[in-house]
Order: structure tokens, then C-alpha cells, then sequence
């Protein structure tokens, strides 16, 4: 096994702990907000995309990275507007506490 | 390893944004901070977007088609928009799962994209799994996604599709899909293997999801949520990018958590989403 998969698990497994614990105690009011969110968060595959897309690659592979990008930017701009959208109708609903 | 200023100053970028995403999941779990979370998690992606686009600056090679790249951010952000403010909110499942279905598409492209260009015998142990598992992944999430959001708009019927033997021909497609996997590690150079995982993830999307019914749908965009964390964890492990792993196990975990405490919530059986109609109430036959 290499070092570099070694210090990607300790990464990986720390930050899904992490994920874990922060969601556990979340009331169900938030659910399908955080759904949202958690989407949003997933287009981190941007920086994937970009890096795809931008290489010094094939018309085939810059292409297919290009549409990557698209439908990643889609996914991280679309995710965080529509989340932000659900929680301002929360404010509006509860009022101010 | 010694890493010149530029770069060094990419990876605190990439720190920076996995504590930005860290803290905005926190934020998330309260009303009174939620839109305080959203904010920071904007910061994170911009700084974790910025921080790559920088690398292609700073390192010759790395980045070097940036009409493409701006073109595809610009009208991806157009359509984000616009995708993000007219449509209704009751259409908010409708919405999510829309936007995982791009998501999948996404990290299976980059998948194929990493194979077209640095797969062949020489791929290491390491890389070849992580791209077989984020080409799996990937395709699932798109072709499923697909299907929950056909499901909740009425394009292919909301009742459970189920089928003699349903489960036992699932789990063979999906050990048939690790197999390959398995065997691509012992043969990096097959390309047939690599595009088999690609199509047995696209079937098996459109299979899981098929027998599930309407109404669980919301659990079902967790699942592939998380499936799509877990597909970008994997890019990162390709990569060597940790901003990548740290997010896509966040959202991977968080997912799945999410989607255990919604079943519970809406009392159903977290099993029954996961394994389909399998077991359920005899009612819709």
C-alpha cells in the first residue's frame, strides 16, 4: 500500500466521521433543506471537472470534461440558490425568535 | 516533497474550503443558522474553485483549454440560475434530484475522461480503483436520479416495479460490477472492463430505483446523494486532491445519515427503501 492511499483514508475516514456527527441531531424541519445542501456540496466534483476539462487532453476528452463542468456548475449553483430560497421562506414562516 | 509558493498556497485554498464546508454542514443542523452555513459553504466552493483555476495558472500544463472551461462555468451558472429561481417550490424533490442526476453526470465524465487519458497497464492499483468506483458511482447517480425524478413527475409510473427474482439479478449486476472492478486492478490496460463498470452503473441506476415507490423518492435522493459524495471522494483519491475526499465523504456520510433519519421520520423501513419493494405490504399488487 502506498503513503499517499494511507493519508487519503486517515482524510476520508476523518471527514466521514465528521459528516456523521454534525447531521445527527438535525430536526426533521431541516431535512429537505439539508438535502439540498448536501447536493450542493457534491458538485465539489467541480474541481474534478475543471481539471478534466482544462488538460492538455483529446478533442474527446476535452470535450466530455467541458460537459462535466456544465452539469457540475449546474449542479453547485442550482443546489446553493435553491437552498438559500427554502430558508428564506423559513424565516418568513417562523418570524423572528 | 517541497511545493512551490503557489502551490502551497492552492492547498491552504483547499483547507480553507473543507473547514468552510465542515462549518456550514454544522450551521445547517439549526434554523437560526442555516442561511449562515449556506453562505459559508458558498465561500468554500469559491475558494476551492478558485484555488484549482489558480494551480492552472501557476503550473504550466495543468490547465491549458480555458475557453472551454469558462464557456462551460458561464452557461452552466446561467442554467443553474435560472433552474434556481423559477422553479416552484412544491417542485422541490423534483428540483434535487434533477440537480443530482448533473452532479453523477459530471463525476462519471471526469471518470472517463481520467481513463481515456491516463488509463492503460501502467494505471496504478490506487487509481484504477478509485476510477472504476467513481465511473460506478457516477453513472448510478445519473441514470438514478433520472428515474426519481421521473418517478415524482409522473413520467414512469410511482408504484413499485417489481419482478421475479429482482434482488437476486440486482446483486449479481452489482458483484458483477465489483468483479470487473476487481479484475481491472490485475489488468489496468482493459478498456472493455472499465466501459462495462461505466454501463453495468447506468443499468444498475435505472434497476435499484425502478421498484422503490414515489413516496419514498426524498429517501432516495439521500441515497444517491451520498452515492455522488462518495463518486467525488473517489475522484479525490484518483487526484491525489483532498479538498475532494474531505467533501465527498462529508456529503457521503451526511447523506446516508440524512437518509436513515428521513425513512425514520416518514416511518418507513430504511430496508424497504434500500432493497426496493422487497418485503413490503402485499397492498399495491
Amino acid at each position: 500500500m502506498s503513503l499517499t492511499l494511507i493519508f487519503g483514508l486517515y482524510v476520508f475516514f476523518l471527514a466521514a466521521f465528521t459528516g456523521y456527527q454534525v447531521i445527527s441531531k438535525v430536526p426533521h424541519l431541516l431535512h429537505t433543506p439539508l438535502m439540498a445542501f448536501t447536493n450542493a456540496i457534491s458538485g465539489i466534483s467541480l474541481v474534478g471537472s475543471l481539471l478534466a476539462a482544462g488538460g492538455h487532453y483529446g478533442t474527446l476528452s476535452t470535450v466530455l470534461g467541458a460537459v462535466a463542468v456544465l452539469a457540475a456548475t449546474i449542479n453547485v449553483v442550482g443546489g446553493f440558490l435553491i437552498t438559500d430560497r427554502m430558508l428564506r421562506m423559513f424565516k418568513k414562516k417562523g418570524g423572528t425568535r | 516533497m517541497t511545493l512551490s509558493t503557489t502551490e502551497t498556497f492552492v492547498q491552504l485554498l483547499y483547507l480553507a474550503a473543507s473547514i468552510l464546508f465542515i462549518l456550514g454542514l454544522r450551521d445547517l443542523g439549526d434554523a437560526q443558522t442555516a442561511r449562515r452555513g449556506v453562505l459559508l459553504a458558498e465561500v468554500g466552493m469559491v475558494a476551492a474553485v478558485a484555488g484549482t483555476l489558480l494551480y492552472g495558472v501557476a503550473v504550466t500544463g495543468v490547465i491549458v483549454r480555458w475557453e472551454w472551461i469558462l464557456v462551460a462555468l458561464l452557461i452552466g451558472s446561467a442554467i443553474g440560475t435560472g433552474m434556481g429561481l423559477w422553479i416552484p417550490m412544491t417542485k422541490m424533490p423534483e428540483r434535487i434530484a434533477l440537480s443530482h442526476a448533473f452532479g453523477g453526470l459530471a463525476v462519471g465524465l471526469v471518470g472517463v475522461v481520467e481513463y481515456l487519458e491516463h488509463g492503460g497497464p501502467k494505471m496504478s492499483t490506487l487509481q484504477v480503483t478509485a476510477t472504476g468506483l467513481e465511473v460506478a458511482l457516477g453513472a448510478l447517480t445519473f441514470t438514478g436520479s433520472l428515474m426519481a425524478f421521473g418517478k415524482l413527475q409522473g413520467f414512469i409510473t410511482g408504484r413499485p416495479v417489481t419482478y421475479p427474482g429482482q434482488n437476486a439479478s440486482n446483486g449479481l449486476l452489482i458483484a458483477g460490477t465489483l468483479g470487473l472492478i476487481g479484475l481491472l486492478v490485475y489488468q489496468p490496460g482493459a478498456a472493455w472492463a472499465f466501459y462495462a463498470v461505466a454501463a453495468l452503473g447506468v443499468l444498475l441506476g435505472v434497476l435499484l430505483v425502478l421498484p422503490i415507490g414515489g413516496a419514498d423518492m426524498p429517501v432516495v435522493i439521500c441515497l444517491l446523494n451520498s452515492y455522488a459524495g462518495l463518486a467525488a471522494a473517489a475522484t479525490g483519491f484518483a487526484l491525489g486532491n483532498n479538498v475532494l475526499i474531505i467533501c465527498g465523504a462529508l456529503d457521503g456520510f451526511s447523506g446516508f445519515i440524512l437518509g436513515m433519519m428521513m425513512s425514520k421520520a416518514m416511518n418507513r423501513s430504511f430496508t424497504n427503501v434500500l432493497f426496493g419493494a422487497f418485503g413490503a405490504e402485499p397492498e399495491g399488487k
